[in-house]
């Protein structure tokens, strides 16, 4: 009876956070705007789930408990909308891509590097490379070049430092697909920024 | 079994392939001993993979500062599209 009593208290105490759809606009459009763009790097896909966010977050007023602030239960809808983004870009571009760059950067049979495709120094590594802009410029566009799947895995590692695990469950891919994604990003976005610096 | 060993790791020391696979693990999880010996045999005789791996921890780095730059922080929607926004939300709220 007692512990029951003292929940509700509790409970009316967490209730305190409420829903003011009026002000969405104002109050998180551009956290959820910066939070999309992000992840996909693509403004004009970020708009559209800002918009997709708040008018799904409407139909879904009346579950909204109270527990956590309205940002949070924001963020959270426009996250799972990401993460279905994703699997939709998955299924079309994955089996393409992964045929096409299976063998490219290695030798197929002693798993050495093509000489062609040797990593060369970029030549700034000791001169402060993470402020300098045009590097950073390039870096953007080979990232973009990416297929979706890979930069959702690398962005959800490195930018959320989500673990492992939770990517995995998140985008339904295997631990060991995992490594095999990140491995086959990163030589790629290394090879793209030699090309296009050196 | 000792001569299986050495075959093993003598095909260890040409696969490009595999260490750089190790050294994107390495990043995020601690590796086996095994993987652990076979890197390190691959990476003493690889001065490529050396400069690959050297490449591959700056990328990381740079990636967590290009998400974090100002650039992102600054990123705003423009006025327009939240009137627009804003009015969707407010037909919605009326027609439910």
């Amino acid at each position: 009876m007692d512990t029951e009593f003292i929940n509700s208290i509790e409970e009316d105490h967490i209730n305190a956070h409420t829903l003011k759809p009026q002000l969405w606009v104002e109050l998180h459009a551009d956290h959820l705007f910066k939070y999309a763009y992000r992840r996909i790097n693509d403004e004009e896909v970020a708009r559209d789930l800002v918009q997709e966010t708040f008018l799904a977050a409407l139909e879904k007023v009346s579950t909204f408990k109270g527990d956590s602030t309205e940002r949070t239960w924001l963020t959270a809808i426009i996250k799972y909308k990401l993460i279905d983004l994703y699997r939709k870009k998955a299924r079309t571009t994955n089996r393409i891509q992964q045929s096409a760059n299976e063998d490219d950067f290695f030798d197929p049979d002693l798993n050495n590097w093509k000489k062609e495709h040797w990593p060369a120094p970029f030549g700034i590594e000791d001169q402060d490379p993470l402020n300098n802009n045009e590097f950073k410029q390039v870096l953007q566009q080979c990232l973009q070049k990416l297929p979706a799947l890979w930069m959702s895995v690398f962005t959800m590692k490195h930018v959320d430092e989500e673990v492992t695990d939770t990517i995995c469950k998140e985008l339904r891919i295997s631990s060991s697909n995992f490594w095999v994604i990140i491995h086959r990003a990163k030589v790629n976005l290394r090879s793209c920024l030699q090309k296009n610096w050196i | 079994m000792k001569k299986e060993l050495k075959t093993d790791l003598e095909k260890i020391a040409y696969n490009c392939r595999k260490a750089t696979y190790l050294i994107e693990k390495k990043q995020d999880e601690e590796l086996t001993n095994r993987e652990k010996l076979e890197l390190k045999i691959h990476l003493a005789g690889c001065y490529i993979c050396r400069v690959y791996e050297t490449q591959s921890v700056l990328i990381n780095a740079m990636v967590k500062n290009l998400f974090a730059s100002d650039q992102v922080k600054e990123l705003k929607l423009d006025d327009d599209y939240k009137d627009r926004l804003k009015k969707t939300i407010e037909d919605k709220i009326r027609h439910t």
